[in-house]
């Protein structure tokens, strides 16, 4: 299988259709096992370890932040939280066919709501996307949020 | 119509033995007696000095509802300014963390300042001549807080001129922060990275209580630690297993009561404690390669273990910070008004340690403290209900009684049994007296 620009753009907005609609079990097995979800606290921060991170997520607690979700005792989600991505067309930065490994970059505007709260993140998606076994699988994902360094409140579901 | 202000009596009947009452949540009154008198005459954590390296390095934050500037002066010294030019009051620095060199400028009309808050110099200052500057409070400079305490690194600040000493504040208490910083080889910490910044609309005496509060991990904290014990049955594992990290860390979270029970909780005068005096959530961690060597080697194996086998869970350090030892953590609960706290989370490299240790702690700030986090979500949940419901007309008490005993004295150091909401009750007898130790009754009234 070839892929082309108009197939790395179509899975990035299919993922956040995914997101969105809160098919959490499709969108973990986009995944590949050693992938990592990583949300910066620090502005360009470079390491993802040894400082705090917002989010620096293996398989395993991914699949225990998309559980909760759905847990009887989950009181942070009673009721349930609602997202939206609205997203810019992406920027495919790196084609590496051979390799068959490519990298997306995507400005988007997420939005989360909450009884009768709702807040507004702008912020720059990378992807780090890989062809295996003829398939487009996420290998690393960092979301850079424009205001990573301002207080939050609860940020529930997934930009 | 004012209530507690001037009224020491109204402010002391808020809180009796077994309950306090809601206004001391909710009430915007006592909020602003809180930053007036509890805030000034207690000993408040500013920063640490690994965040001012070099001369004339600076952090802005607040103590209390108050903006300050933590600096380094030109002799070394970690100085803690009032944050607000002398003339009209601009804020000499907005930036959270810079570099001023040897003195500060105003940015409105250039007055300057040394890094101690001596003014230095006034442009055109000839306009003031025969007007009697020197009288005014302008002319003395950025105003300095009344007394800074560096300890170990952790800078302490009061307010008020007169008061309690930093020894006699902390007392005792001061042992938590030894072992924090005694788990370094080269016994000194440094900051790593920036703070967790995290907005919660509930009281800040909410989130201190929390920190001591051994009986609702089980019951709050089911739908993230309990999920992740599931996950990891599900996954074909045994309890008994070497756990990855993020489970080492979240796993004991969904320990039984009789656990907390047993890992006992110790007060110290003054609303100082800590819980975790036997054990602690953090006992069981694996032993990162190479560190326990390099204790030996700094302090002697004998030492180095004594100081490895303390394993603190949360001490808090009246009124607003918690530190964990065992990882480096350290959480500042800041007021911004009666319903409404920024805590900000910082970790801390131990110098002379393997990065191991710094990734572990990195990993417990944000999978247990982050805006993002799993567990912080439920904690915000139920501070914002209880916030929300203490709105609730015909119950004006909240209970604080679990283990409570008759004539309980909190000038002495106990060890209870770790579900006691003995530290509760600290907090809130320290509460009284320092709210009120500056408090002066009203005229009678006619």
């Amino acid at each position: 299988m070839t892929v082309t620009r108009d197939d790395l753009i179509d899975f990035i907005y299919a993922e956040a259709r995914m997101l969105d609609e809160g098919r959490y079990d499709e969108w973990l097995d986009l995944w590949l096992p050693d992938g990592h979800y990583w949300m910066p606290l620090d502005w360009k921060q470079e390491d993802p370890l040894h400082v705090t991170s917002l989010l620096y997520e293996d398989m395993f607690m991914l699949k225990l932040r998309v559980e909760r979700l759905n847990g009887a005792r989950t009181f942070s989600q009673k009721p349930k939280s609602r997202c939206h991505h609205v997203i810019q067309r992406p920027f495919v930065d790196e084609m590496d066919e051979a390799a068959g490994r490519f990298v997306t970059n995507t400005n988007m505007h997420y939005v989360e709501t909450r009884l009768d709260e709702q807040f507004l993140l702008a912020l720059t998606a990378t992807h780090e996307l890989k062809l295996v076994d003829g398939r487009l699988r996420i290998a690393n994902k960092r979301v850079d949020l424009l205001n990573c360094d301002a207080a939050f409140g609860n940020i529930q579901l997934l930009p | 119509m004012a209530r507690y202000t001037d009224n020491p009596a109204a402010v002391a009947a808020l809180v009796r033995g077994r309950e306090v009452h809601r206004d001391v949540y909710i009430d915007p009154e006592v909020y602003r007696l809180e930053m007036k008198h509890l805030f000034a005459n207690t000993w408040v954590f500013v920063g640490h000095d690994s965040q001012t390296p070099n001369k004339g390095d600076y952090f802005t934050t607040q103590i209390g509802d108050q903006p300050v500037i933590m600096v380094r002066h030109t002799d070394n010294e970690i100085k803690v300014l009032y944050n607000r030019c002398p003339h009209k009051g601009t804020k000499i620095a907005i930036d959270r963390t810079g570099n001023t060199g040897k003195f500060f400028r105003c940015p409105y009309h250039a007055w300057s300042f040394k890094t101690d808050g001596c003014l230095l110099a006034i442009p055109l200052k000839k306009g003031y001549e025969g007007t009697g500057l020197e009288q005014s409070e302008g002319a003395k400079g950025m105003k300095a807080v009344g007394a800074v305490h560096n300890y170990r690194g952790f800078v302490f600040a009061r307010l008020a001129e007169d008061g309690i000493s930093f020894d006699e504040f902390f007392g005792d208490a001061l042992s938590s922060l030894d072992n924090m910083v005694d788990r370094s080889p080269a016994g000194r910490l440094e900051v790593a990275g920036p703070p967790l910044r995290y907005m919660h609309q509930c009281n800040w005496k909410m989130l201190v209580e929390n920190q001591t509060d051994t009986c609702h991990p089980m019951v709050a904290h089911e739908s993230s630690a309990g999920t992740a014990v599931q996950i990891w049955k599900e996954l074909g594992y045994s309890e008994d297993d070497p756990k990855p990290p993020a489970m080492e860390i979240i796993a004991p979270f969904m320990s039984p009561y009789e656990f907390f029970e047993n890992m006992g909780i110790r007060t110290w005068p003054n609303g100082h404690g800590h819980t975790g005096v036997h054990h602690s959530i953090h006992s069981n961690y694996s032993a990162i390669p190479g560190y326990f060597e390099k204790m030996c080697e700094a302090y002697g194996e004998e030492k180095a273990k004594a100081i490895l086998d303390e394993n603190r869970h949360n001490t808090v350090y009246f009124p607003n910070i918690m530190i964990k030892g065992p990882i480096q953590q350290l959480r500042v609960f800041i007021p911004l008004a009666a319903d409404k706290t920024l805590v900000e989370s910082y970790i801390y490299r131990l110098v002379d340690a393997p990065d191991e240790l710094t990734a572990r702690t990195a990993m417990y700030n944000r999978m247990i403290n982050a805006p993002t986090s799993i567990v912080g979500h439920d904690d915000l949940e139920m501070y914002e209900r209880a916030q929300e419901g203490l709105l609730a007309d015909g119950m004006e008490w909240v209970n604080i009684q679990r283990l409570y005993e008759e004539d309980e004295d909190f000038d002495e150091e106990r060890v209870e049994n770790g579900t006691t909401e003995r530290q509760m009750r600290n907090q809130f007898n320290a509460w009284v007296k320092f709210m009120t130790a500056s408090m002066t009754e009203k005229e009678a009234a006619e």
